[in-house]
């Protein structure tokens, strides 16, 4: 049963995360991934919220837990397409653009994720704190 | 709408074999380190979406195979937030090795795939 959720919800993620990528058109950056980026940078963060939130602010049952997490914001991000734009920037020529994307997308996932972490536990530091 | 149905049924699949994958390679390998099966479904996914790329695929397979399965069986937000649960831990060189194998062989294996397909 719990496949059948992870699936659905993977459907969900795919979807956003293409709609994302065909919403997300800047005019004038040219061959820069920004819909990949995006779409990574903020499941990173709600990944990260959710998770955290999850155990430290209220209860949710292990089966949402999955959905949510591995299924619907695990399907929205993406590992492949980011090491494939990597690849196909640098094999183009585009080794500064390649760089510049891999190094953003690195430090700006780890950094939402982080703050992702932060931001879920707030609540709880701050009870934790009005102890003393 | 055709490309929904296509994104959608490659979403499905994709996440259950993630968790599918995740969920076994957890439990036959329960003393690693390493998040292996998120290691092994993004260096897997890398591979193969290299292949479908070289190997020119049409549209409707790059929406079920690339944007719906591939995109949905890999994850870049649980291996961040793997990554900062490592740095919680101050286990910083196991933070180091993960990131440097997920995204060095990730990107080695989107180009072998990528070359592999290209030659098919």
């Amino acid at each position: 049963m719990i496949y059948l959720w992870v699936g659905l919800s993977g459907i969900l993620g795919a979807l956003l995360r293409y709609e994302m990528g065909r919403w997300i058109v800047l005019p004038g950056v040219g061959l820069f991934p920004f819909g990949t980026l995006i779409v990574n940078l903020t499941g990173c963060l709600v990944l990260a919220l959710f998770y955290t939130a999850a155990t430290t602010r209220f209860k949710v049952s292990p089966p949402f837990r999955v959905a949510f997490g591995t299924g619907f914001i695990g399907s929205y991000t993406t590992f492949s397409t980011f090491c494939k734009e990597g690849i196909m920037l640098m094999k183009d020529g585009h080794a500064g653009t390649a760089l510049a994307y891999i190094l953003i997308s690195l430090v700006g996932g780890y950094v939402c994720a982080w703050l992702g972490v932060r931001l879920g536990s707030f609540k709880s530091v701050q009870t934790a704190g009005e102890g003393h | 709408m055709a490309d929904w149905i296509w994104v959608g049924i490659g979403g499905f699949a994709g996440a259950v074999c993630r968790y599918g994958s995740v969920t076994y390679l957890g439990k036959r390998f329960p003393s690693l380190i390493m998040p292996i099966g998120t290691l092994f479904v993004n260096l897997l996914g890398a591979f193969l979406l290299g292949l479908l790329t070289g190997l020119d695929a049409n549209v409707q397979m790059i929406l079920l195979l690339g944007t719906g399965f591939m995109g949905a069986f890999t994850t870049f937000s649980t291996f961040q937030y793997e990554l900062v649960q490592f740095s919680k831990q101050k286990r910083f060189g196991a933070a180091g090795q993960y990131l440097l194998l997920s995204v060095v062989l990730g990107l080695v294996l989107a180009y072998a795939g990528f070359e592999l397909g290209k030659g098919l």
